[in-house]
């Protein structure tokens, strides 16, 4: 059989570099959905703490060790990223596989908040949106998930949205870099 | 206009889908006709305190009753369909 090359979702659009600022691909490795069954999250959380170290997150938090995270992503609902789900949660939650469904993006450097500004309708400074806080959102008019992370901003997407995406947020981070060229 | 979502906290309008009055929750128990065209057909159209359902479509995905004020904008708390009944 052929051996097929896997292409990530932002291959041929990333990195994107305007001034101290940069876009660029993260990749997650496996993404699993999480969705506890009514009355189920506590089990949920010991399962998770006992298989992987995380727990099942807060509302608008995501909960992390080393590379593995479990993102908030909706009304009981979270993704595992960044290892496998070793739980075992039957009966306890639906599951199920998102790894090719979605591009996943982190915005760093000074004025990366400015960029956002201009597409998310959400208060992203770090006073309001520390380390570990992770919503769901829109950016101009997708659906998205915007975390703060591992010292920067992260953005999830559809995966069939990857270069409308990327596209906005490079356009708005060419317009922040000009403005703070021009001084 | 923000709106108080119980699960996110005071969001954006953009956030949002509005579906329509709240009554929709009231289902008639009755299958008598009148009572059924009033619960589909049948809208008040207050100026002053209104209750809405609203769909936090690009946040959390939860179904919320708003209580806002139709004339002074005013929005007075939110609270999960979830919670408030029982369908």
């Amino acid at each position: 059989m052929d051996r097929l090359t896997a292409v990530s979702p932002g291959a041929d659009l990333l990195p994107v570099r305007q001034g101290a600022l940069t876009l660029e691909e993260v990749l997650p490795g496996e993404i699993t959905s999480i969705a506890p069954f009514r009355g189920q999250r506590k089990a949920v959380t010991q399962a998770l703490l006992a298989a992987l170290g995380v727990g099942f997150p807060e509302a608008n938090c995501l909960t992390r060790k080393g590379e593995l995270r479990c993102v908030w992503m909706g009304r009981d609902l979270a993704f595992l990223m960044g290892a496998r789900l070793t739980a075992d949660l039957g009966g306890l939650a639906a599951v199920t596989d998102q790894s090719d469904g979605w591009i996943v993006l982190k915005l760093s450097g000074a004025g990366a908040e400015d960029v956002l500004a201009r597409l998310v309708p959400a208060d992203l400074r770090a006073a309001a949106f520390p380390e570990g806080a992770a919503i769901r959102t829109q950016l101009g008019h997708m659906n998205v998930s915007v975390a703060r992370t591992g010292g920067g901003l992260q953005i999830m997407g559809f995966r069939s949205m990857a270069r409308t995406l990327v596209q906005e947020i490079a356009d708005a981070m060419a317009s922040v870099a000009a403005r703070a060229g021009a001084g | 206009m923000r709106l108080p979502c119980p699960i996110c906290g005071t969001r954006d309008r953009r956030e949002f889908y509005y579906q329509g009055a709240a009554s929709m929750l009231e289902r008639p128990v009755s299958g008598e006709l009148d009572a059924w065209h009033a619960y589909v057909h049948v809208r008040d159209n207050p100026a002053g305190r209104t209750r809405d359902l609203w769909h936090h479509e690009a946040g959390c995905g939860a179904w919320v009753i708003v209580e806002r004020d139709t004339v002074t904008h005013e929005v007075f708390g939110a609270v999960l369909v979830e919670d408030a009944d029982a369908d």
